[in-house]
């Protein structure tokens, strides 16, 4: 299932050569999930027994579908995210039923950064957000391994310097 | 972690985490970096001084202070006012006429700016220190406006629009003269002529374009229908409400702001759209404009990021409205009321090159499925020059973007539009707006988003020099 992290292989000429994300953010996301959501079921059971009688516990099983559905989400949105380095622009694409699709050129980047808070360092990700002079653009790639996000903002600073075009 | 920018210019940027352009630096903090800034010989750009009226531009405040709160609280303020006694009024004002006279003084003293090759740095605070250093190759606009009072005494604000500016980098006041003579400077050094002559190059000859006469933007404005509902509104909401409370504050209480709101829509329009002229010269577009407070807005070329034609229904076939964007300006019209023909020559002016596309495309049948009716109203063309999207029925704006002013194209699809196999395209230009053709065929959005990516990338190096005149 988790192909994702593997670069597609070459394919014709002109057609991008997509990578998706590297499986750290499906796992973080997911035992976040699942903590908060099992502790959710375990707390409503409890509850509903104690002050609504067993039968009122069966309600405890909604959280967990709830969690089993997440999952499966959680998969498929992470799917979903895949970025590709052309020659003169960096695509973006992600999204499940709300796709989007999104192409800076390396000369319109203003700023790269590379973002990871307390709890993705403790799982090794970090983040690369793009700014650029339009404050639509929002083109961020989540769950990077923090060498290829450092890798990614020395190659598109170079590149934006190269091709540098401002507003 | 962040990494300081793909700069265009190349130069470091002062303070990597405010866009750039405009950079503030506290004093103090180290001595601020002279580099190119400076003089060839080392020595510090000779400083200049505000008009010495400018104490006098906030001594309007303690006093409208004063009466806001007499008006709010009339009777309280009178039983206070009686309480003063003679001694006691005499010794408030000697206490708060020389205090705000030695503060206005004093902000007024240490306020300085000055112009080297390639910043305008103004220098001001008394207790927190503030330079300002605003880059000459970064200018996106030159405003002098001058508010009633400030014609009067004859001075006038000057306002550089920079990315990241904010209302404490404009110099107000300056002598009317002094202002015209810096503005052509300013507008001489960014153009890039050689720093000894920029002095000297003085005011570029203007061509004009195009004037509004008093007449048409009277009719105009009574043709719109935002005028005649904001009028209705004030009329009849304090009327209902006198009959169902029969008290006259609430009725004041509404039907002032909203008066309010309807001669600002309607009154307040005219006087500012007053004697519209918008000019061509050498420095870019001058636009002027106002009966009261007047502006004079400078656009050096290929400042405009969008332009929009506005065609309100009433005025389908007669007039359209002109607006554009300017990255760090305010003012966002470019021609009031015009007819189309002459509009679109005033766009070809702010444009070079482009020529406003006639017949766009509208979305494929399906789309009614997404946007029942209105879908008829939107529309999309792709010119060598431009990126153009009609929306509106009723009222129809067509937006124009050059593709040297795209900063990033997205495609979206949501699970609907998925299921029809359409898809909506964004560009995303400066000054914060987006262009979006919506509902377009998804084979032909993915087409579209590609071509326009390359389309972005090689308008761009056909764009003129930010230096326009180097």
């Amino acid at each position: 299932m988790e192909t994702g992290s593997a670069r597609t292989g070459e394919s014709a000429p002109g057609e991008p050569v997509w990578t998706g994300l590297p499986p750290g953010l499906l796992r973080m996301r997911r035992l976040l999930l699942v903590v908060w959501l099992g502790i959710l079921t375990i707390a409503s059971g409890v509850l509903l027994a104690l002050f609504a009688g067993p039968g009122w516990a069966a309600f405890a099983l909604l959280p967990l579908a709830l969690a089993a559905w997440g999952w499966r989400m959680l998969g498929r949105n992470w799917r979903s995210w895949r970025y590709a380095e052309r020659a003169d622009d960096l695509l973006i694409s992600r999204g499940v039923l709300w796709r989007e699709e999104t192409v800076v050129p390396y000369g319109r980047m203003q700023l790269v950064e590379v973002t990871s808070g307390p709890l993705e360092r403790h799982f090794g990700l970090a983040s690369v957000q793009l700014h650029t002079a339009a404050a639509a653009t929002d083109a961020c790639i989540p769950g990077l391994d923090p060498a290829e996000a450092e890798r990614l903002r020395d190659r598109l600073t170079e590149l934006g310097e190269a091709r540098s075009a401002g507003l | 972690m962040s990494t300081a920018a793909p700069d265009p210019s190349g130069h470091p940027s002062a303070a990597p985490d405010s866009p750039p352009g405009a950079a503030a630096v506290p004093d103090g903090e180290g001595s601020v970096p002279g580099g190119e800034g400076s003089l060839p010989d080392g020595k510090q750009p000779s400083e200049r001084r505000l008009h010495p009226v400018t104490p006098l531009r906030r001594a309007w405040a303690p006093v409208a202070v004063l009466a806001g709160w007499a008006v709010h609280d009339p009777g309280q303020a009178q039983e206070r006012l009686t309480g003063l006694t003679t001694t006691a009024l005499l010794l408030g004002l000697a206490v708060i006429v020389p205090g705000a006279a030695l503060y206005g003084f004093l902000s007024w003293w240490f306020t300085h700016f000055a112009v080297t090759d390639t910043e305008l740095r103004i220098r001001t605070g008394l207790l927190f220190r503030r330079t300002a250093h605003i880059r000459l190759e970064r200018l996106q606009a030159v405003d002098v406006t001058q508010p009633l009072l400030a014609r009067v005494a004859g001075v006038a604000k000057l306002k550089l629009d920079v990315v990241g500016t904010d209302e404490k980098d404009e110099l107000a006041y300056l002598g009317e003269g002094e202002a015209r003579r810096l503005r052509a400077e300013l507008l001489a050094r960014a153009a890039g002529f050689a720093p000894e002559s920029a002095g000297e190059v003085g005011e570029a000859p203007v061509r004009r374009l195009l004037h509004v006469p008093p007449g048409v933007l009277a009719a105009s404005l009574l043709l719109t229908g935002a005028t005649w509902a904001s009028l209705v509104a004030a009329l009849v909401v304090p009327t209902l409400l006198w009959f169902a409370t029969h008290s006259v504050w609430t009725v004041l209480a509404t039907g002032l702001p909203l008066l309010g709101a309807a001669g600002a829509s309607s009154v307040g329009r005219f006087v500012g759209e007053y004697d519209w002229t918008v000019g061509e010269s050498p420095d870019g577009l001058r636009i002027d404009h106002g009966l009261l407070d007047r502006a004079h807005e400078t656009v050096p070329p290929g400042r405009v990021q969008t332009v929009r034609i506005v065609e309100p229904l009433l005025w389908r076939g007669r007039w359209v409205r002109v607006e554009l964007d300017v990255a760090g300006s305010s003012n966002s019209v470019l021609v009031p009321v015009a007819p189309r023909e002459v509009a679109h020559a005033v766009i070809a002016a702010v444009l070079p090159g482009v020529a406003v596309p006639e017949a766009l495309d509208r979305p494929p049948r399906r789309a009614g499925w997404c946007v029942p009716f209105w879908w008829r109203g939107y529309g999309l063309a792709v010119t060598g020059t431009v990126f153009a999207t009609r929306r509106g029925l009723l009222r129809r704006r067509l937006f124009l973007v050059p593709h040297a002013k795209a900063q990033s194209v997205r495609l979206t699809q949501g699970p609907w539009e998925r299921r029809k196999g359409l898809a909506d395209v964004h560009v995303d230009a400066g000054a914060g707006r987006t262009v979006t053709a919506r509902l377009r065929d998804a084979t032909e959005a993915a087409d579209l988003l590609r071509a326009q990516a390359d389309r972005s990338r090689t308008g761009r190096r056909e764009a003129p020099p930010d230096r326009w005149m180097a």
